[in-house]
């Protein structure tokens, strides 16, 4: 079990090296001189020369490369022309927002895609089933932002219920209670995963359903519903599990759109923002640190999935 | 002691039903082995999924007959609602022992859910009776292999699992569905060997199903041959290899090569079985039968008596001795 | 059921192979009318429509639905209803330009990768990387890289769609190499180039025809994300995405603004999606499992 831990993590490495040298690249395939990226139009030629010799940009690539590996593993990501910070900070001040929505959204799209997809699963060729499934693809089908500006209309414009952007942070006055500011966002986010998680699900609990160990433990007498959740959910929680990584790619960038929408603080705004506002650098430092998280949340799929399904093994 | 009566399973609209399973009797003694012996589709699985009340939702279903287990009607019962009208305890092996377990739980743990479906025992002493279990099918190292999972273990192992998992109720009658076809010739005899000596200690009925007329010769007291959905013969093992009355069961007979004899051309049956759902008039075999005479194509054969509980359902059952 | 073995030498069935499954389900015939409808307006805006798209008119600004206009107005005055069947061009024309990308690209890859194993480990570690990247993040940076238009958001969205691509087509091809056919073939002495075409190819149709369809839906989705955002087509060509974008400062004043366009997106992806199932539904139940619940 470790050495597969260890061996999925030697390859996760290997991927985020390759993924790191393209994000490296990144800046340098703009158009453009990159210390006019780094620096921004109004650069004047002095800083430019002072710039392009403190950045070590008259040394060759690859040593660029590794210089800047270097500062990101002492969490110097970069210096952002538009804040006038360092990237870290600028990340961190735009994550709680992010990282609460992701969480909160998480918790719809489990809470309502599982337990839906199950009851669509038992209940399959019914009305009631054939109803969700339809329901499911239409979610599937809807743009995202749509979904958010038509809640806003309904929920913040002409009920009120709701505010419709913004988000203070819950250490700001307000507390816990701001945490209505993400109730929409993150139902709007929640929708077309939900819809995917639901779809996997039924599906998955079908598949399992015609496995032959079903029909041996219907025929040992386990009574319908402890068929249902130990041995059909049981198993099929596994395809479940594995989209884990799936959504969270999906979550990630749907919550680009949903947070620009909604006008939240978060760092998918901050990434439209930078490209509108050409700050470079921010842009750079916030997908590698999206890139990393998004592995490592796939390196953890992949572990619990070999504690979950004990035939696997690595190929 | 099982009772099957009339039996007819059917497919397809309510209107206009198909039979896959026509008319099935046949009983079972305790202790006894009854071999149900056909070709691939002539309705032997779904006899057993029928007699077990394990027809899938939707499909299938029981059309008409009885099924009768120590005097107790448990026709069209699922297994779980005979548990709960605590009327019968019967059990089924499977033919794919690779699939036929939940690749991820352990072998204990299943073994002990069957166990639980009839004792509600504390932890401990249920692991204890699972662990009798898999020494009554002689599985080495009991203890090692209740933590075990499926893919650890080889298919003979699998198998005896199979068979510990189904003697957890004590059953009056066990249901095999060709256990070891799957399995290596060696295993194959180790199994049958098994399945005879449960049968004998514990007083179980046994309904054996297979294709194969070795395995049969070997394992079963009495035989009933199927075709079409159809018995076409009864008889005890030996009645049936010694002077097999039905021209279909000749014919099978007449295809085994003969020990020792070198050079032999394989002899086959002429045509193909009627597929499943086909309407029939007269005697499903008759357009391959030998004997067949104008009579067998416009009436459906009678069930005679051609010796003692030897039936075979034919106009003109075939007497004298097998050839070989 | 369909018979993996050999499509190349039963070439009329192939035809009933896509319409069959089609026809058998009603829903599915739904999609397809939605579909012909799409692309109805799209060949045929100048003739349907009936005004010009960019035609404004300030006194009739921000009308709602009548029956001069239909679908309403815009800030500008500019008709919604032609907007929106002029939009229908661009989304077809990304669609179909996302769709012949991601199978220009992920094929060659995917079955180059499948018969050759090492160049396949190398080529499939690409795409594992490639594939560590959100796809609408590597679609911005891509628009970044190359500047926004057309032509390049098509790349930058058939990018995601290309790795997608490329491993279920690896998938399959890895299958189709161990059947037995196709080892018969080789043992024959076939070259590998002709087992591609002969072989490989001709079953790869069905099942790249549901990867199609779903991709189609979902470059819809994201066509209309990046020019939500601003960064796709430009402003002054009608699509619904951008339809959607300007409709945003509005939409207490003006829904109907909201609707109409967000409407025909989901409609379309919608239509999209029910025809790439039902064509799944009917794929050989082994090609099945690559495509799992969706995508």
């Amino acid at each position: 079990m470790w050495s597969y831990a260890l061996k999925r993590a030697g390859a996760t490495a290997i991927t985020l090296v390759a993924a790191s040298v393209i994000i490296f690249a990144f800046i340098h395939l703009i158009p453009g001189d990159p210390i006019y990226v780094r620096l921004g139009d109004t650069a004047t030629p002095d800083q430019v020369e002072a710039v392009r010799h403190t950045l070590g940009l008259d040394q060759p690539i690859l040593v660029q490369y590794f210089q800047w590996v270097g500062a990101v593993l002492h969490g110097d990501l970069g210096h952002s022309i538009f804040y006038d910070e360092p990237i870290l900070s600028v990340i961190a001040d735009h994550a709680e927002t992010s990282v609460l929505l992701a969480t909160i959204t998480m918790i719809w799209v489990l809470l309502i895609g599982v337990p839906v997809g199950m009851i669509a699963a038992t209940r399959h060729g019914s009305w009631l089933d054939q109803g969700l499934s339809g329901l499911a693809m239409l979610m599937a089908s809807v743009p995202t932002f749509w979904v958010g500006l038509y809640m806003i209309l309904i929920f913040a414009a002409w009920l009120g219920w709701l505010p419709s952007s913004g988000f203070p942070s819950l250490f700001d006055r307000g507390g816990i209670a701001n945490l209505r500011y993400l109730l929409l966002p993150s139902l709007t986010l929640a929708a077309p995963n939900a819809a995917l998680i639901l779809r996997l699900t039924r599906a998955s609990m079908l598949d399992v359903s015609r496995e032959d160990h079903v029909r041996t433990a219907r025929a040992k007498g386990i009574r319908p519903w402890r068929v249902v959740t130990h041995h059909i959910f049981r198993n099929a929680l596994l395809a479940v599990v594995s989209a884990f990584g799936f959504t969270f790619a999906a979550l990630i960038s749907e919550a680009v759109v949903t947070e620009t929408v909604f006008a939240l603080p978060g760092i998918g705004r901050l990434v439209v923002q930078s490209i509108l506002q050409r700050d470079y650098p921010v842009i750079q430092g916030v997908v590698l640190v999206i890139v990393v998280l998004y592995l490592v949340v796939n390196f953890l799929v992949d572990v619990s999935y070999r504690f979950l399904d004990p035939r696997v093994e690595l190929q | 002691m099982l009772s099957v009566s009339n039996l007819t399973v059917s497919i397809g609209p309510q209107a206009r039903p198909v039979d896959i399973v026509s008319d099935v009797s046949f009983s079972i003694a305790p202790g006894e082995i009854l071999g149900l012996v056909g070709e691939s589709g002539c309705g032997k699985s779904m006899t057993s999924l029928a007699v077990m009340g394990l027809l899938p939702h939707p499909g299938p279903r029981i059309r008409s007959g009885r099924v009768e287990i120590d005097g107790a009607d448990v026709t069209g019962l699922e297994p779980w609602q005979r548990v709960e009208a605590g009327r019968a305890r019967m059990a089924m092996i499977f033919q794919e022992p690779m699939t036929s377990l939940n690749p991820v739980r352990r072998i204990g743990d299943q073994i002990a859910e069957a166990v639980r479906v009839y004792e509600r025992l504390h932890a401990a002493a249920t692991r204890e009776r699972a662990r009798e279990l898999l020494e009554l099918v002689r599985i080495p190292d009991a203890d090692l292999q209740l933590s075990a999972y499926p893919h650890q273990l080889s298919g003979g192992m699998r198998q005896r699992v199979m068979i510990a998992m189904a003697l957890a109720s004590r059953p009056q009658l066990l249901i095999a569905d060709e256990p070891t076809t799957a399995l290596d010739v060696t295993v194959q005899y180790q199994i049958l060997g098994l399945l005879r000596e449960l049968s004998a200690r514990l007083s179980m009925a046994t309904l054996f199903i297979t294709h194969d007329m070795g395995v049969v010769a070997q394992l079963a007291d009495r035989v009933a041959v199927m075709y079409a959905g159809c018995i076409v013969e009864t008889a005890s093992a030996s009645a049936l290899f010694r002077h097999p009355a039905h021209p279909y069961t000749r014919a099978l007979m007449d295809c085994m090569p003969v020990r020792g004899i070198r050079g032999q051309s394989l002899r086959t049956i002429p045509g193909q079985a009627p597929q499943p759902g086909t309407i029939l008039v007269g005697c499903a075999f008759a357009p391959r039968c030998p004997n067949a005479r104008e009579i067998c194509r416009t009436t459906a054969p009678p069930r005679l008596d051609v010796g003692i509980s030897h039936e075979a359902l034919c106009v003109f059952p075939v007497t004298g001795e097998a050839a070989a | 059921m369909t018979d993996v073995a050999n499509h190349s030498d039963r070439r009329p069935g192939l035809i009933r192979l896509w319409i069959g499954p089609l026809l058998a389900r009603p829903v599915a015939l739904l999609g397809v009318a939605i579909l012909l409808v799409v692309v109805l307006f799209a060949v045929a805006a100048p003739l349907i429509a009936p005004y010009d798209p960019s035609a404004y008119d300030a006194l009739i600004r921000l009308s709602p639905p009548n029956p001069q206009h239909w679908f309403g107005t815009d800030q500008f005055g500019r008709d919604t209803l032609s907007r929106v069947i002029y939009s229908a061009r661009m989304a077809l024309l990304v669609g179909v330009g996302v769709v012949v990308f991601a199978l220009v690209t992920g094929v060659p890859v995917g079955v180059f990768s499948a018969l050759f194993p090492r160049l396949g480990q190398l080529l499939m570690r690409a795409i594992d990387v490639l594939m560590a990247f959100p796809s609408l993040l590597l679609a911005l940076g891509l628009i970044v890289i190359l500047g926004p238009s057309v032509a390049n958001s098509i790349i930058a969205i058939g990018a995601g769609f290309l790795t997608t691509t490329a491993r279920i087509v690896y998938g399959l091809a890895l299958r189709l190499k161990m059947e037995t056919y196709v080892e018969a073939a080789r043992s024959m002495g076939s070259r590998t180039g002709w087992l591609v075409l002969k072989h490989v190819l001709p079953n790869l149709i069905s099942p790249l025809l549901v990867q199609a369809s779903f991709v189609f839906a979902f470059a819809q989705l994201g066509a209309a994300s990046l020019d939500f955002l601003g960064v796709g087509a430009p402003p002054n060509i009608p699509s619904w995405g951008n339809m959607l974008a300007e409709a945003r400062n509005f939409i207490t004043r003006a829904p109907w603004l909201l609707f109409f366009p967000g409407m025909m997106i989901v409609l379309t992806a919608f239509a999209l999606n029910l025809v790439g199932d039902a064509l799944r539904d009917r794929l050989d139940p082994r090609l099945r499992s690559a495509f799992g619940a969706e995508r």
